[in-house]
C-alpha cells in the first residue's frame, strides 16, 4: 500500500465514500418529505416553450425503499470488506487471500487425481495419455514461455526434446531442475586463454571437436590453449553434466553456432538462469511435468493394467 | 388541407390543486376478466410462447453418438448446441446477428402496429396473464377480489390466499427449472431437483429465476412496464401518426353519459360512450384509455374487447375503442386508408434492412464450415536454426471440431518455396472438441530473404471441410 504512506489519503478517501452515502440518504430523506402542488390535470404547473408542461409522474414509494436498502447495504459492505481507505474490513477479506484460498481448494480437489500419478514412476506416468494431457497444459502454462510450445527451445533456451542434457536427463535430474532451477555460468575466459589470436585459435579447435568447418592450422595451435577450458568441459570437450558444462563435440549449440559466436562466448562468458518452480507448482504437478518432459525425448514404459 | 378541430370552449371551474408527495404509494390494479377477439389472440400467444419455452429443453436431437438435448447452451464447456449445429464462443457473431434482427423486427413491428409485443408476447404480460388466471380461479373476478382484499382476516381468506401463492410458486419453480434447463441438461436437472441434490449454482439460478417470476408476475406486474421497462421509454421514437394504437374515438364517444338502452342519446346531446367504466376496470396497467395515448398503454386491447361487448349490448356499432391511427382519427379514415398508409418509407427501410440481415444470417449459417482454426505464432521464439541448417518457426494451431464425430484433419502450409511441416501433419480431434497442436514449419536456409513472410495454413477435414488461415514466417537476419 505504497499509495497510502501517509494516513491523510486513507482518511480522505474514506471521508468521500462515507459523505457520498450520507448525502444519498439525506437526499432521499428530503425528497420523501417534500410535497409539491399538483393541479387536477396532474401537471405540476411548470411550463416551458409556451406549451410544454411538466406532468406529475411520481416514483413508486417502494422504489425509494430500494434506494434506502442499497445505502444500508453499502454501509454493511464497507464494514465487512475493505473499501474505506486502508481499513481492511472486519472479515479480513483480501483478493490475495481469496486467490490463495481458491488455489488451495483447487489443489485439494485435484489431489486424488494427482495421487494416482505420484504413486507411479516418471517412466510409467509418461506412458499415460491422461497424465500427458495434464503435463502438456502444465508445460504450456509454465515452461512454453522460454522453451517454446513444442519444447524445442531456441537460442539461449535449451531444447528439451532431444537427447542432449546440460545437467543430465534422468527423471531425478529433471525433477531436480524443475524444483530448484539451474544457473549456468560460463566465466569470461579470454585472459586465461591468451591473446585475441589465441582465442580465435581455441574457437577453431572447439569447432573441430564437433567436426564443424574450421581452420585446421588454427585448431592445432588452439589445442594447447584449450587446457583453460578443460577444467569444466573436460580434456576431450565432452562437457560435465555435474556442473552443467555443455558437450562441445556434438552439433547442439545453445548460444549460437560458428566462430564468431564461440569467440564472443570465450571473451564475455554467459550467465543463464532457469528459475526454480518449487512453490509455484505442487510436488505432484512437478512429478507430472517431469514425466512429460522426460517423455519428449524418451520412450515411455507402458504398463498394461 | 389540415383539418382544424374546433374545440367547444366551455367554462371550467379552476382546477383544484392538491399537495402530493414525490413518491407515490402503490395502488393495486384489479384487472377484470375479459373475453373477445383479442383476449383469444392473447391466450393463443400465451400457449404458443409457453409451449416453446417449456417444451424446447425436453426436445432431443439424434446424432451418431446417441442423442442429446436439441437446444443446450453448455456454458461450462463453452459449446452451444442448436439442433444440428455446434457453436463455439467464436460464433458469437450469430448471436449478435440474432439480437440485431430481433431489434429490427421490434422496430418494424412497433412502427406498424405499436406495442403488440407488449400486449401479447412479452414474458411480463404472458406470466402476468397466467398468474391472473390462477388468481381469478382461486379468488374470483375483480369484484370478489376487491371484496376479499377489503375483508378482515378469516379462514376462507387464509385458505384462498395460501392456495393462490402455492400455485404461483409452483409455476415459478417450474419456470426456474426450465430456464436453468437451457444451460444444463434438463432431464438430469429435473431428477436432481426432485432428489434435492442440485449443485449450488443451479440452486441459485433456479431460485433466482423462480423468485423473479413470482415477484414480477405476482406483485410488480404493470409496474415493470411503467417504471422499469426501457422499451416503453423509447417506443415514441418508433411511433408516428400512422402507427396503429388502441384509441378511443372521442369524436364519436363524447360527451359521455349514462343512459337507458332505448334512450335517444343523440337527442340528449350525448355521444356513444355510456361511461360504464369497464374499459378502466379491465386495464392491466390501470389507465383510462379515453384520456388518449399514454405511455402506460401496452396495447393489450382488453378495453377494445370489453367495449365491443358493451356496444353489442347497447346495439350500437362496434369500434368506439379500436385499433386505429392518429391520422385516421383526425381525418375520419376508413380501414382501407389505414392499410394504404402502412407502406411508408420508414417501414420499407426497416423491412429491407431486416430482410437483408436475415438472409445474410441464413446464408452464412448454411455455408458455415464445421471446422475452425486459430493460428498463434509461438510466443517464445521468433525463429531458430535446427540441424541440417534449416530455419524453423513454431506455431500453435487451435483446431476446433464443430461436428459431433471424431475428425481427422490434414494440415498443410504454403506461401514460400520449400516450406515444409516438420511435425505431424495429421491431427485427430474428438466430437465437439478443440485441440491445441504445436506445428513446426521448416525452410531451407537462404530460401527466403530476412524479414517476415506471409504464409497460409490449410486444414482439410474428411467431409470436405476446408479452412485457410493466414500467418507469417519469420526469417532472422
Amino acid at each position: 500500500m505504497s499509495d497510502f504512506t501517509a494516513n491523510f489519503w486513507s482518511v480522505y478517501v474514506a471521508g468521500i465514500t462515507l459523505a457520498g452515502i450520507v448525502a444519498c440518504l439525506l437526499l432521499l430523506w428530503i425528497t420523501a418529505r417534500k410535497k409539491i402542488v399538483s393541479a387536477a390535470d396532474n401537471t405540476t404547473g411548470h411550463v416551458w416553450d409556451e406549451d410544454l408542461t411538466e406532468m406529475n409522474n411520481p416514483m413508486p414509494r417502494w422504489w425509494m425503499w430500494l434506494f434506502v436498502i442499497t445505502a444500508v447495504f453499502s454501509l454493511l459492505y464497507l464494514a465487512f470488506y475493505p473499501g474505506l481507505g486502508t481499513y481492511q474490513g472486519s472479515l479480513g477479506w483480501s483478493s490475495r487471500g481469496a486467490y490463495d484460498a481458491e488455489v488451495e481448494e483447487a489443489n485439494r480437489q485435484l489431489a486424488p487425481l494427482y495421487a494416482q500419478f505420484t504413486a507411479r514412476k516418471v517412466e510409467e506416468v509418461a506412458g499415460d495419455a491422461a497424465a500427458m494431457a495434464i503435463g502438456e497444459r502444465l508445460f504450456m502454462n509454465n515452461c512454453a514461455q522460454c522453451h517454446g510450445s513444442d519444447a524445442r527451445g531456441s537460442k539461449g533456451f535449451p531444447n528439451l526434446a532431444d537427447a542432449d542434457w546440460l545437467h543430465g536427463g534422468t527423471p531425478d535430474k529433471i525433477v531436480e531442475t524443475i524444483n530448484a532451477g539451474r544457473q549456468g555460468a560460463m566465466p569470461p575466459m579470454a585472459a586465461a586463454v591468451g591473446s585475441a589470436d589465441d582465442v580465435k585459435n581455441v574457437a577453431n579447435y572447439v569447432l573441430s571437436l564437433s567436426g564443424a568447418p574450421h581452420d585446421s592450422l588454427r585448431a592445432q595451435l588452439g589445442k594447447s590453449k584449450f587446457t583453460a577450458c578443460a577444467a569444466c568441459h573436460g580434456m576431450d570437450g565432452k562437457g560435465n553434466p555435474a556442473m552443467g558444462a555443455p558437450n562441445l563435440t556434438d552439433d547442439v549449440w545453445l548460444h549460437g553456432y560458428g566462430e564468431q559466436a564461440i569467440i564472443a562466448m570465450v571473451n564475455n562468458g554467459k550467465t543463464n538462469v532457469m528459475p526454480a518452480q518449487h512453490g509455484k507448482l505442487t510436488d505432484a504437478q512437478i512429478h507430472v511435468l517431469a514425466s512429460y518432459v522426460w517423455g519428449l525425448s524418451n520412450k515411455p514404459v507402458v504398463v498394461k493394467p | 388541407m389540415q383539418h382544424q378541430k374546433v374545440i367547444p370552449i366551455v367554462p371550467v371551474p379552476a382546477a383544484p390543486e392538491e399537495t402530493v408527495s414525490l413518491y407515490e404509494a402503490h395502488k393495486k390494479v384489479y384487472p377484470r376478466s375479459v373475453t373477445g377477439l383479442f383476449a383469444r389472440w392473447r391466450w393463443a400467444f400465451v400457449w404458443l410462447t409457453q409451449i416453446v419455452f417449456y417444451g424446447l429443453p425436453w426436445l432431443s436431437w439424434g446424432t451418431e453418438n446417441g442423442s442429446r438435448q436439441a437446444v443446450l447452451f453448455d456454458l461450462a464447456a463453452r459449446r452451444f448446441y442448436l439442433f444440428g449445429e455446434v457453436l463455439y464462443p467464436q460464433d458469437f457473431i450469430y448471436l449478435t446477428g440474432l439480437l440485431v434482427a430481433s431489434a429490427l423486427l421490434l422496430f418494424l413491428f412497433t412502427a406498424v402496429a405499436g406495442r403488440l409485443w407488449c400486449g401479447f408476447a412479452c414474458p411480463q404480460t404472458v406470466y402476468t396473464e397466467i398468474f391472473l388466471w390462477i388468481e381469478r380461479h382461486v379468488e374470483g373476478d375483480r369484484p370478489q377480489r376487491l371484496k376479499l382484499d377489503g375483508s378482515s382476516f378469516s379462514t376462507e381468506k387464509l385458505v384462498k390466499k395460501s392456495f393462490k401463492h402455492l400455485a404461483w410458486m409452483s409455476v415459478a419453480m417450474w419456470t426456474g427449472v426450465t430456464f436453468v434447463g437451457y444451460f444444463t441438461p434438463v432431464r438430469e436437472l429435473g431428477m436432481e431437483f426432485l432428489q434435492t441434490r442440485m449443485d449450488s449454482w443451479e440452486v441459485f439460478w433456479v431460485f433466482f429465476y423462480a423468485a423473479a417470476t413470482y415477484g414480477n408476475a405476482g406483485f410488480l406486474r404493470e409496474q415493470v412496464c411503467k417504471y422499469m421497462c426501457p422499451y416503453a421509454r423509447f417506443q415514441s421514437a418508433m411511433f408516428d401518426k400512422d402507427t396503429l394504437i388502441v384509441s378511443y374515438d372521442a369524436a364519436r364517444g363524447d360527451p359521455r353519459g349514462t343512459r337507458g338502452r332505448r334512450d335517444d342519446f343523440q337527442a340528449r346531446g350525448l355521444g356513444s360512450c355510456i361511461d360504464c367504466g369497464l374499459c378502466v376496470q379491465v386495464c392491466p396497467t390501470g389507465i383510462d384509455i379515453r384520456n388518449g395515448l399514454q405511455y402506460e398503454c401496452i396495447s393489450c386491447a382488453a378495453c377494445v374487447d370489453v367495449c365491443d361487448t358493451v356496444m353489442d349490448k347497447m346495439e350500437y356499432p362496434r369500434g368506439l375503442i379500436r385499433f386505429s391511427t392518429q391520422q385516421a382519427l383526425d381525418k375520419g379514415w376508413t380501414g382501407r386508408d389505414i392499410v394504404r398508409r402502412v407502406l411508408r418509407p420508414r417501414i420499407l427501410v426497416y423491412a429491407t434492412v431486416l430482410a437483408a440481415l436475415c438472409m445474410g444470417l441464413a446464408i452464412s449459417l448454411a455455408l458455415r464450415t464445421p471446422l475452425r482454426v486459430d493460428v498463434v505464432r509461438d510466443r517464445a521464439s521468433l525463429a531458430r536454426i535446427v540441424a541440417g541448417g534449416k530455419l524453423e518457426n513454431v506455431y500453435r494451431l487451435q483446431v476446433m471440431n464443430a461436428t459431433e464425430e471424431t475428425q481427422r484433419y490434414r494440415i498443410g502450409a504454403e506461401g514460400l518455396p520449400g516450406l515444409a511441416i516438420a511435425s505431424d501433419d495429421e491431427v485427430s480431434v474428438g466430437p465437439a472438441e478443440s485441440r491445441w497442436v504445436a506445428v513446426r514449419l521448416q525452410l531451407p536456409y537462404g530460401a527466403a530473404p530476412a524479414g517476415s513472410h506471409a504464409i497460409h495454413f490449410t486444414i482439410e477435414g474428411q467431409g470436405g471441410a476446408h479452412v485457410r488461415e493466414k500467418s507469417v514466417f519469420i526469417v532472422p537476419r
